[in-house]
């Protein structure tokens, strides 16, 4: 016989400690707040708790911001290539959408920032 | 005229522990020339013959094979005290030391498999602790554990896989002529 019982429960028990291990090292650094700034002033600090909806006007127009618990996103903006649009949902602490064109920023922030400062 | 070699009494204990060690040289060779993505995740084949030895000859055995596979293998690979040595000196006393207190574990419910699983575990343990505290000090190598320890789980299990099945072949099929 192959695999006895115990075999099976030091294999269940070995997976369960490498998705663990993945969880502590990769997991970690979940943003819990977001910062939204316009032409370099912060406008706006919000939490990751609970939906909401911002509109932060600009040179071009008006940024529409959309927050959910733990993601926050730009939904619409009047840049020409929408890049911030793009980038879809942040969750992390430290990532960041940068709608240039428009001059506003929305950025995660964390219990543990990942950087000191970023400069773009 | 005089007599001047030393002959040393050579013990079939001697003779047997040497030729597993070959064996387990060989497979560390084999080896080292398979290309792998990361550095230090390999599959370990020589733990399957420190495996065997420890299970049908004693832990002790299993200890000799073990040390010389590593003394003589990173010899002939040309890194003999270099890094890597210590670090591979270092995973194989860790996971001598599991295969101590393991191998009493009730081998009703516990076969092959699981000590395999525990010396990979072990390997890596004492390789990445080495590695933590003289060579990479710092948190850089919290990131690489879980892989790791996937590796680990997986080349563990595949190696205990292959013991049992080679214990499972009778004594009489697996004695090759000397």
């Amino acid at each position: 016989m192959l695999l006895r019982a115990g075999d099976i429960g030091v294999l269940l028990a070995g997976g369960g400690i490498v998705v663990a291990l993945a969880v502590f090292a990769w997991g970690g650094g979940r943003g819990d707040t977001v910062v939204i700034r316009a032409a370099g002033q912060v406008v706006e600090t919000a939490a990751l708790t609970h939906p909401q909806r911002f509109a932060v006007d600009g040179p071009l127009g008006t940024t529409r911001i959309e927050i959910e618990p733990g993601r926050a996103r730009v939904a619409a903006d009047p840049s020409p290539r929408q890049l911030c649009v793009k980038q879809g949902w942040l969750t992390q602490s430290g990532q960041a959408a940068l709608c240039l064109p428009n001059q506003v920023s929305l950025e995660i922030r964390g219990h543990a920032s990942a950087y000191d400062t970023l400069g773009y | 005229m005089t007599h001047s070699a030393i002959e040393l009494p050579v013990t079939a204990d001697d003779r047997r522990i040497a030729r597993l060690a070959a064996l387990a040289i060989g497979l560390t060779l084999a080896e080292a020339a398979i290309p792998s993505p990361i550095p230090g995740v390999k599959p370990g084949l020589a733990n399957i013959v420190v495996l065997l030895v420890l299970l049908q000859h004693g832990w002790r055995a299993a200890v000799w094979v073990s040390g010389l596979r590593v003394l003589a293998g990173s010899l002939l690979l040309g890194s003999l005290f270099a890094p890597g040595f210590w670090l591979s000196a270092a995973g194989a006393l860790a996971s001598l030391a599991v295969l101590a207190l393991a191998r009493h574990l009730p081998a009703r419910a516990f076969g092959p498999v699981s000590l395999s699983v525990l010396a990979a575990w072990g390997h890596i343990g004492g390789q990445l602790a080495l590695a933590g505290a003289w060579l990479l000090p710092g948190a850089a190598l919290i990131k690489l554990l879980p892989v790791f320890a996937a590796a680990a789980l997986v080349f563990g299990a595949v190696n205990g896989v292959i013991v049992a099945r080679l214990l499972a072949v009778p004594e009489a099929d697996r004695r090759t002529p000397p």
